[in-house]
C-alpha cells in the first residue's frame, strides 16, 4: 500500500512540503510513575509539558492481560511532552518524551524510541527495581542510555557507583544524580545523554567493544 | 456515565474510524497545505490547521492541544492530508544515533541553550 494513497495519482510525495524544515529528534524518558518524568521534561521544556495519550490496543494484548479492568474496552497510556527549539548551529526541534516504565507500555517504546538520539532513564533509589524494565529494553534495542538519579528529600542518598552496581550496568552507561527540578541539573542530564550517544557511536566506528 | 462519554467521546470526532489512512508517528511533523478548505472544516480539523499555521507542529503536540488521545488525532490529521489542507512537514527517516555531525550538532545546540551546563 503506498504510503500517501490518499494524495493526488500522479504526485505520490503531494503530501510532502517543499519548505525547508527543522530535524527533528527526540529523547525518551522512561520512568515509573512519580520518579519525576514530568518535573524533568518540564525544568528543560520552552512549552509547559503538554500531556497526550495513546490507547493501549490490540497490539498489547498479548502481553496486557488487563487484568482488573475488564469493565473498560480500552484504557489509555499518558505521556509527557516537551520541546527544546534550536536556530543554532542548524535548525533542529528536540522533542522529549515521558513515558511510563512499566512492561505493559513497552509498545509506546517501539515508536517512540525510534530514531531516538537516546533515552533518560530516572531512577528513584527507593524504587529501583521500576528501572529494569527500561534498563533492559534499551540495552537490547542498543539505544544509548543515561540513568538519572532523582534526589528525593526524604530518600537515603546512594553513590551513582552504588546504583550502577544494583542495576548492574557497564561501566560505560553513565549515572548520574540529578535534581530534576532544576533547569541546570535537568539540561546536564540531557548533555551527558548526547555525549554520551556521541561515544558509543564513536567506539563502534571504530570498532572497539566497550 | 461520565466515564461513558469520555471512551465514546473521542471516536465520533472520528465517526467511529480508530485507525488513520495515512501512517503517522508521533513526531511526524505537519505543515499547512498549498490547498485552501473547500468549504467549514471540522472543529477539530480547523484547530490543527489553526496550531500549523503558526508554525509547524507534531502529531504528539497537535493531539495534546486538541485535548485528544493521539490515535484520535492522527484519524483527524489523516483526514487533513486528504483534504490537502495539512502535508507531512518532512519524512521521518533521519536516524541521529547514526550520525556523528548530527549529535554534534544537538550537542552545540544544547551548550548555547544552557550555558551554564559545565
Amino acid at each position: 500500500m503506498p504510503v500517501y494513497a490518499g494524495n493526488s495519482p500522479t504526485s505520490p510525495d503531494a503530501a510532502i512540503s517543499r519548505a525547508t524544515p527543522p530535524t527533528l529528534l527526540k529523547i525518551v524518558v522512561a520512568g515509573g510513575f512519580g520518579v519525576g518524568k514530568t518535573t524533568l521534561v518540564g525544568a528543560v521544556s520552552e512549552i509547559p509539558p503538554l500531556t497526550t495519550e495513546e490507547y493501549l490496543t490490540e497490539a498489547s494484548s498479548r502481553t496486557d492481560p488487563l487484568a482488573g479492568v475488564e469493565a473498560k474496552s480500552t484504557t489509555t497510556v499518558a505521556m509527557d511532552f516537551g520541546r527544546i527549539t534550536f536556530d543554532d548551529p542548524q535548525p533542529m526541534v528536540l522533542y522529549l518524551f515521558g513515558t511510563p516504565g512499566q512492561d505493559r507500555f513497552l509498545f509506546t517504546w517501539d515508536d517512540l524510541a525510534h530514531g531516538a538520539v537516546g533515552a533518560v532513564i530516572p531512577a528513584d533509589t527507593r524504587r529501583l527495581a521500576d528501572s529494569f524494565t527500561a534498563v533492559g529494553y534499551f540495552e537490547q534495542r542498543g539505544l544509548p542510555f543515561v540513568i538519572a538519579v532523582n534526589q528525593f528529600d526524604n530518600a537515603h542518598r546512594y553513590t551513582p557507583d552504588e546504583v550502577r552496581h544494583a542495576l548492574e550496568l557497564p561501566a560505560t552507561v553513565p549515572v548520574l544524580l540529578c535534581d530534576a527540578r532544576q533547569t541546570r541539573s535537568a539540561a546536564t542530564v540531557l548533555i551527558t545523554l548526547v555525549r554520551h550517544a556521541l561515544a558509543t557511536l564513536a567506539s563502534s566506528t571504530t570498532g572497539i567493544r566497550s | 456515565m461520565a466515564e461513558d462519554e469520555q471512551e465514546l467521546r473521542p471516536y465520533a470526532v472520528t465517526q467511529g474510524r480508530t485507525r488513520p489512512r495515512h501512517p503517522m508517528r508521533l513526531v511526524t511533523l505537519l505543515a499547512p497545505g498549498r490547498t485552501q478548505p473547500a468549504g467549514p472544516l471540522a472543529p477539530e480539523a480547523a484547530q490543527a490547521l489553526a496550531l500549523c499555521r503558526t508554525e509547524h507542529r507534531s502529531v504528539a503536540e497537535i493531539a495534546a492541544h486538541l485535548g485528544l488521545p493521539a490515535q484520535v488525532a492522527k484519524v483527524v490529521l489523516s483526514d487533513c492530508l486528504d483534504a490537502g489542507v495539512l502535508l507531512v512537514s518532512v519524512p521521518d527517516t533521519s536516524n541521529p544515533t547514526g550520525s556523528v555531525q548530527l549529535l554534534e550538532a544537538v550537542l552545540a545546540g544544547l551548550r548555547r541553550k544552557f550555558p551554564d551546563v559545565a
